[in-house]
């Protein structure tokens, strides 16, 4: 899921310094997940408002704010309570914050940083795994991401800096190529160390993504 | 051809030294501190070194090669991306430039500019590569060039790594992608070397061992707690610690780095970081 965080206060005083009714939006979906946009967090967020002594004109969580058409429907039945508000507020990764203002006229203020494509270790505990490159090499890498678990996104194997087994930018975390190469040899295998790989073919990842189902898959 | 690949062809001992380019324009303490350097084959100029931002190694070998100083121009993969380490490697061969140490590089997060970037769209291997493609006439899209690079590739280790055989994979690696000789990480105990050394035998590349010289305990620690790669033994530290004269107990274990390297090696890189006039004492 995507794993995001309340912007710090201060950044948020700033940002609605100019509006008094606000409504507000959260996420069921990740962000209700990872704590940053569910329900507990929009009631929260209204009470801080309050304190900052501003009015919530209303409130919805979208099933998945991500989605452009779900979020405009949702709106839709808010009518009287956006028409209130001088602002919205939403809750949510930076993909909802513009399906919502993508969908609405009045000024839409993000309350939220989105920072990974996260993995749950245990609750509250997130780890980002995939980077989304768009040219998967976890067949040969045991599972192991190298791309996104390497800091330095290595592909050939560890860098100078891995000192017993361990990376040189944490050394409380694993080196990525350490974890792949003790995976690799409990499976008996070479996978990823019997060629030399070539550079990553980046226009997998050209900025906007864009994918389209074809007629058939829809 | 370059004087390094001739002496290391030769199977000559080596000695190579290296130097930083300033942060800001002024070159005379890095051409005085050049100056002083005797019975050196080739200075290595550094690129952006623990990521803090620098003049361009590209720039200063370029300088010291036209006065007639064989250089080994650093280049990492850390602040360019494969168009531009293409285009570097280009201009480098334009002044003249032969030797290269290629490498990954440290993380920015060392540095001075923690906020950049980091690139690496190419590992050191790749750059090996691509390195061995442009001498062989072509660009990585293929393209033909219209003059061809002579370059005398090589690459870095650290020959005490652990794991051993995961670091040596790589090092495999890099002698198939066409790394001609190996500069490696400071060397501080001679197991260490010898069983890199063993390993090494079969591929027949020439190997430099990196020598630093260590000013002072306080030096040591905090090479152990900040610079990626290095650990400098509890002994050493110990042996800094309580000698009268550091320096001078610091040259004395740069000269016995050396004495191992000349019985193991084809030559040392020193590291002196400002003591250059040290380096004829280091090689005594
Ligand atoms: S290689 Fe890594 S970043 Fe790329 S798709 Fe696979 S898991 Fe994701
Ligand atoms: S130590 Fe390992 S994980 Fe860390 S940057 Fe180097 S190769 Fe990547």
């Amino acid at each position: 899921m995507i794993i995001s965080e309340l912007k710090p206060f201060e950044e948020l005083q700033q940002a609605l310094a100019d509006f008094d009714k606000l409504f507000i939006v959260g996420c069921a979906a990740c962000a209700t997940a990872c704590k940053s946009g569910g329900e507990d967090e929009v009631f929260k967020f209204q009470e801080w408002l309050n304190e900052q002594g501003k009015d919530a004109t209303g409130s919805v969580i979208i099933d998945e704010a991500c989605h452009i058409a779900r979020a405009a429907r949702d709106l839709r039945h808010h009518k009287t309570a956006l028409q209130d508000a001088d602002a919205l507020v939403v809750l949510a990764c930076g993909s909802g914050i513009q399906s919502i203002s993508s969908n609405v006229d009045k000024r839409v203020v993000g309350g939220l940083n989105s920072m990974f494509l996260g993995n749950v270790r245990r609750f509250g505990q997130y780890e980002e795994m995939c980077s989304l490159c768009g040219d998967c090499i976890l067949n040969e890498t045991a599972g192991i991401c190298p791309v996104t678990t390497c800091a330095k996104g290595l592909l050939n194997g560890p860098c100078g800096g891995m000192e017993d087994g361990h990376c040189e930018i944490d050394a409380e975390i694993e080196c990525a190529w350490s974890l792949i190469y003790e995976r690799l040899k409990s499976q008996q295998r070479q996978g990823v160390f019997a060629r030399r790989v070539p550079p990553k073919n980046w226009s997998r990842r050209i900025q906007p993504g864009r994918y389209r189902l074809k007629d058939g898959e829809r | 051809m370059s004087l390094l690949s001739e002496q290391l062809g030769n199977s000559q001992f080596v000695v190579t030294a290296e130097i930083a380019p300033p942060k800001g324009t002024d070159l005379s303490e890095a051409l005085a501190a050049v100056e002083k350097l005797t019975g050196i084959t080739a200075v290595n100029v550094t690129d952006n070194q623990g990521a803090n931002m620098r003049l361009s190694s590209l720039a200063l070998a370029a300088r010291l090669q036209q006065q007639g100083t064989e250089t080994v121009l650093q280049l990492t993969c850390r602040d360019r991306n494969r168009m531009a380490l293409q285009s570097d490697l280009l201009g480098a061969a334009s002044f003249g430039i032969e030797n290269l140490l290629l490498l990954s590089g440290d993380h920015s997060k060392f540095g001075d500019h923690p906020d950049s970037r980091p690139v690496f769209d190419l590992d050191s291997v790749q750059l090996l590569d691509m390195t061995a493609g442009l001498m062989a006439g072509t660009d990585m899209a293929g393209k033909f060039l219209d003059g061809v690079p002579e370059f005398f590739p090589g690459a870095a280790v650290n020959p005490a790594a652990e794991p051993f055989e995961l670091m040596f994979q790589k090092v495999a690696k890099k002698v198939d992608s066409g790394a001609r000789f190996f500069q490696t990480q400071s060397v501080f105990d001679r197991e260490t070397l010898e069983r890199f050394m063993l390993a090494m035998q079969p591929l027949q590349v020439p190997v430099i061992a990196g020598v630093l010289l260590i000013r002072s305990a306080r030096m040591a620690r905090f090479l152990n707690d900040n610079i990626p790669g290095v650990q400098v033994p509890e002994t050493l530290v110990q042996r800094l610690d309580s000698a009268e004269k550091p320096l001078t107990e610091g040259v004395k274990i740069a000269r016995e780095a050396v004495a191992w390297a000349r019985e193991l090696c084809q030559g040392v890189h020193l590291m002196t970081l400002g003591h250059e006039d040290e380096i004829p004492e280091i090689l005594a």
